[in-house]
């Protein structure tokens, strides 16, 4: 194999995921207890959630380690009454959809820019998208409930949209900025050279190099649209159009004082596990989208 | 984020007997142009017909929700839509500040805490409501001036609340103790005697709600109340550095000191004091009407079902006074078919719905006659024993700065009750956060 | 063969001077995320800052009606915080915000960096570990808050396993542990996701040439992996820097709002709103802003000046010679 950077284009490029892993130097035994402990420590109160979702109402507070009698009763109430949990849940899901959808594509034009492009005020410019991030979310309810109001975006998506662009876009921009400095611009140079436009060497090579990096911010973001609460909570009344989180908010007890424990759980459960699921998903999915074009 | 809280804003019974707003001028130096200006007293027409919504906390038992589509049915071009809020209070009253900051129209009849009724009302964020718009003196007394302010109704009642002393009358019996206790006195003497029984062993005697949070502010002015004092004068200024303040905050500082309070009573808020005494660990719990069907269950759920009873709440030289809990419903000063509005209200507060919820929730109703009601009493049998409660209860606060009140009573207490500082102290100091918010 | 296949194709077009066309381009690029930006921070922003000036003096009138009306007191609001009555709240405030990013930000290092190291590696179950990992992250923060609050109540089930009367949820020293404990656990996954994105675009050449050169792991990680994965680490400690200073679900789920051990500078804001001294709240949240800008600001001097601007070069120089000589050794 030769030094030059040609060479080395095809390593480079290649998606990671079909290469053969690097493998661990650690003795199996300790590979296998710090996986254990990662487990364990990431899980164990997700457990307790679990099986704090499967006991009876009445004995929620139990401490043992398994329910002492096994009860559907939790989740039968989460998706039982006025809540209409399962159209809260797809309410999430085309909100945290589209906020992620739009904060990557504005993160990816925006970063591209910022560290391919030569212009003057980078710096001033990534000051400025990074200190949108730095003001307290409860300050922005109050006027943003005025302003929305004014226009009519009461009870719509965009209303919990576009302020979840403001975590997510700043994210995007700062963490894919990041990534694209990091790689070589020879490809996407030597690609120009051959006759590809600026476009096909930004489709065909830069985003596929960086693919982990937008599909670890794509996790992030969406995540965290999909836990937005107060935003999604002041500027949406009507039922239909209310997030899960919001759902959540709004299950009771037999009585105001009573914390709807149980139902908190499953609800937790139940939001949780598929996202997971479908995340692990996409993940393989999407990086292979991506990448194919680096394989061509 | 915060459905945990449990909190409940409660009008303050005897002890917050303040009319603290009204020794008021204004003593806003002037600049501050006067919002709304001519005579408030005037009740405005309330006009206007049409759909209008109902903006309420979540109630599980689907009672309200009856309520609700019985009058849809009846009104066909003026259907109410409940919006629902999230169970956690703060963040109820914060959604309706909210609305009246930007002056929507969005809610038109809200449910409100007792406690934020005069809050709203000395912001105008609710209209007052003609005065023989309500049954009043069907209703009880206490409900009826929870709802009223500057000597206007400004709102309907809807249901109410009032503490209890839940006791372990099978370990009561079986130590000799044949009568509720009346004082804190009687209250420590049937604790000895229970906890020297082998079967108490383990058990704590007395709990209420002490985490820093409104059950404190409750708990606390209680106290005061059951000494036979005041937090407030007459003409509305506070009064907390006394020896019957003294008394009830010694009364609670010592029995964390003694252990007749568990230790870990300060982390307590209603459930957590439920959990407890259903567990048993507590010989005497104070608490709400609410809890008694969750002890009551047989499911072997509750170790103590079938073993407890009811009295109210004990105090320095007799029985003690309790605060006044419930809700309120008024309709928004930003909203359109007010007419509509009231209408809806009067209906949905009247004996005849307040008699068919009470089928489905065990809310207390607001007017007395059912509280003496065969059938309704074999159902809650506790009831009346709350209007008994509720009866001694003294005319309600008025304060308007309620969220600083309360914020300060809960600074200062918490610190007493956690050793930070001596009671007498404490109290120097609450009366002095507290001249500086009313005055 | 070292890692010389990569060195050479290190060049970016910095080097090139700016050409007008470029910068058309680019503001077209950037126009977009600025117009959102603006649209859902800058008028909050400007709110803020007006009605922080004002301060609401409303008295009552004499039946007892709140007099409406806002007074222009100029700087005072920020006056009193700093230097009025209720100082000492704002600074014990100010120190429990600092205590908690700094104690969380880095108790999340060490861990995201080490489930990225976990997660990078081949083995089977990766796929497990990598859901394991999300989980704490998914879970919605409402839902999370109770969680932990019931596992640390006083017959919670941390006190049962440690047979400990430990009462997390009252003040002191313990509850600020509980909050802490709470707050890592479910944001040393964003730091471990990151850096293992960071981690996916270091080439494999690099470590076979370390192999190699007989270099173990440890010294793998500490003079490739850490150097390269640096800019992307940076990122994840800035952000969770930024969203740690404003901490407000956690400590108000699990502790309590005026809980003076773990009261933040978010939830003094929260509360002063909450008892309508909006000019008060509002002042809470410029402070904020500031110290927070403050911080990233200094963050990004002392630690990151590659990850800002032009020093995307200078950075590869200095992790690649540092790579080479941990390899040569």
């Amino acid at each position: 194999m030769t030094a030059t950077s040609v060479a080395a284009r095809p390593a480079v490029a290649a998606p990671r995921t079909a290469r053969p892993r690097r493998r661990s130097r650690l003795g199996p035994i300790g590979r296998v207890l710090a996986i254990i402990v990662i487990a364990l420590y990431c899980l164990a109160p997700f457990y307790w959630m679990i099986v704090s979702s499967l006991r009876r109402t009445s004995d929620i507070f139990d401490n043992s380690l398994l329910p002492t009698t096994w009860s559907l009763e939790s989740y039968a109430q989460v998706f039982s009454g006025s809540s209409n949990f399962g159209r809260a849940l797809l309410n999430s899901l085309i909100v945290a959809t589209t906020t992620t959808t739009l904060a990557l594509a504005l993160g990816i034009f925006a970063a591209y820019a910022i560290s391919r492009l030569n212009f003057r005020f980078k710096s001033a410019i990534l000051a400025i998208v990074i200190a949108t991030s730095m003001f307290p979310g409860i300050s922005v309810v109050v006027p943003l409930l005025r302003l929305f109001s004014d226009i009519g975006w009461i009870n719509t998506y965009q209303a919990m949209i576009v302020p979840s662009l403001s975590f997510a876009i700043p994210l995007a921009v700062w963490n894919l900025t990041t990534f694209m400095k990091q790689l070589p611009y020879d490809l996407e140079e030597a690609a120009m050279i051959d006759g590809a436009t600026k476009w096909q060497a930004f489709r065909k090579i830069l985003l596929p190099l960086a693919a982990p990096g937008v599909f670890t911010t794509a996790i992030l973001t969406f995540i965290h649209s999909w836990n937005e609460f107060i935003i999604a909570l002041s500027m949406v009344n009507d039922p239909a159009v209310q997030t899960a989180t919001v759902a959540i908010s709004k299950f009771t007890g037999a009585s105001e004082f009573e914390a709807p424990y149980g139902q908190q759980m499953a609800a937790g459960v139940i939001v949780t596990i598929p996202l997971v699921i479908v995340i692990l998903f996409f993940q393989r999915r999407i990086v292979e989208g991506l990448t194919s074009g680096a394989t061509k | 984020m915060r459905q945990g809280r449990q909190k409940r804003r409660l009008i303050v019974g005897a002890a917050l007997l303040a009319t603290a707003t009204m020794s008021l001028t204004a003593c806003a130096s002037g600049s501050g142009s006067t919002g709304g200006g001519s005579t408030p007293a005037a009740t405005e027409e309330l006009s206007g017909r049409g759909p209008i919504t109902y903006v309420s906390s979540p109630d599980a038992s689907g009672a309200a929700q009856t309520s609700v589509d019985a009058w849809n049915a009846e009104h066909p071009d003026e259907q109410v839509t409940w919006v629902e809020l999230p169970l956690d209070a703060d963040q109820q009253r914060q959604q309706m500040v909210q609305n009246a900051q930007i002056k929507g129209d969005a809610y038109t009849v809200l449910n409100l805490d007792v406690v934020w009724t005069s809050e709203f009302a000395a912001n105008r964020w609710i209209v007052p409501l003609p005065e023989d718009a309500l049954p009043t003196d069907e209703l009880i007394p206490a409900t009826v001036d929870a709802a009223t302010y500057a000597d206007q109704l400004f709102a309907a009642p809807y249901y109410t609340d009032g503490a209890l002393l839940y006791s372990r009358t099978d370990l009561l019996t079986a130590a000799g103790v044949t009568e509720a206790p009346e004082t804190w006195a009687d209250l420590q003497a049937a604790c000895d005697k229970v906890l020297a029984l082998p079967e108490a062993a383990g058990m704590s005697c007395y709990a209420g709600q002490f985490d820093k949070n409104e059950g404190l502010t409750v708990n606390f002015s209680e106290a005061v109340a059951s000494a036979g004092g005041s937090l407030f004068t007459e003409d509305g200024q506070p009064d907390v550095d006394t020896p019957e303040a003294l008394t009830a905050l010694e009364f609670l500082v010592d029995g964390f000191d003694s252990g007749m309070i568990p230790q870990d009573a300060i982390t307590f808020q209603e459930e957590q004091g439920r959990q407890a005494f259903q567990e048993g660990k507590l010989v005497f719990l104070r608490n709400w009407p609410y809890i008694f069907n969750a002890l009551s269950k047989t499911d072997g759920s509750s170790a103590v079902a079938g073993k407890f009873g009811v009295s109210p709440i004990p105090g320095e030289d007799g029985p003690g006074v309790s605060t006044l809990g419930g809700r309120n419903i008024a309709i928004s000063s930003f909203a359109e078919n007010k007419a509509t509005a009231l209408e809806f209200i009067q209906f949905f507060t009247g004996q005849e719905q307040e008699e068919s919820r009470l089928e489905l929730s065990s809310r207390a109703p607001v007017y007395g006659s059912f509280f003496e009601d065969e059938a309704v009493v074999a159902k809650y049998p506790y009831l009346p024993t709350l209007l008994s409660s509720l009866e001694n209860a003294a005319p309600r606060p008025k304060v308007v700065q309620y969220g600083e009140t309360t914020a300060a009573i809960q600074d200062e207490v918490y610190s007493a009750i956690s050793g930070d500082k001596s009671p007498e102290d404490a109290l120097a100091d609450l009366q002095a956060s507290l001249e500086e918010i009313v005055g | 063969m070292t890692a010389a296949p990569i060195v050479p194709t290190l060049k970016t077009p910095r080097g090139r001077s700016t050409t007008p066309n470029e910068g058309r381009t680019a503001s077209l690029l950037l126009s977009p995320t600025f117009l959102v930006l603006a649209l859902v921070i800058l008028y909050p922003l400007l709110s803020a800052v007006y009605q922080s000036l004002f301060s609401a003096e409303s008295g009552l009138d004499e039946q007892g009606f709140v007099v409406e009306g806002d007074v222009f007191v100029g700087l005072r609001n920020y006056l009193d915080i700093f230097a009025g009555s209720e100082s000492g709240r704002f600074y014990n405030a100010l120190w429990n915000t600092s205590f908690f990013t700094f104690v969380s930000v880095a108790l999340e290092t060490v861990i995201g960096v080490a489930f990225a190291v976990a997660m990078n590696r081949a083995f089977r179950g990766r796929g497990f570990l990598r859901a394991a990992v999300l989980v704490p992250w998914a879970i919605p923060t409402a839902v999370s808050g109770l969680l932990w609050r019931w596992v640390f109540q006083s017959n919670g089930i941390v006190n049962t396993l440690t047979g400990t009367q430990v009462l997390w949820t009252a003040e002191g020293f313990a509850s600020q542990v509980a909050v802490i404990t709470a707050e890592v656990w479910k944001t040393a996954p964003f730091i471990g996701l990151l850096v293992l994105a960071g981690m996916q675009i270091i080439p494999e050449e690099v470590y076979e040439a370390a192999k190699l050169d007989g270099a173990n792991a440890w010294k793998q990680f500490w003079s490739i992996t850490l150097p390269m994965v640096r800019p992307a680490l940076l990122v994840a400690v800035l952000f969770r820097m930024l969203d740690s200073l404003r901490m407000f679900d956690l400590p108000f789920v699990l502790i309590g709002p005026r809980k003076e051990s773990v009261e933040t500078l978010s939830i003094l804001a929260w509360e002063s709103s909450n008892q309508l001294e909006y000019g008060t709240a509002s002042a809470f949240s410029i402070i904020l802003l500031l110290y927070v800008a403050a911080i990233a600001f200094v963050f990004i001097k002392l630690l990151g000046a590659d990850v800002v601007g032009s020093g995307a070069e200078r950075k590869q120089r200095k992790a690649r010679p540092a790579a080479a000589k941990g390899v040569s050794r």
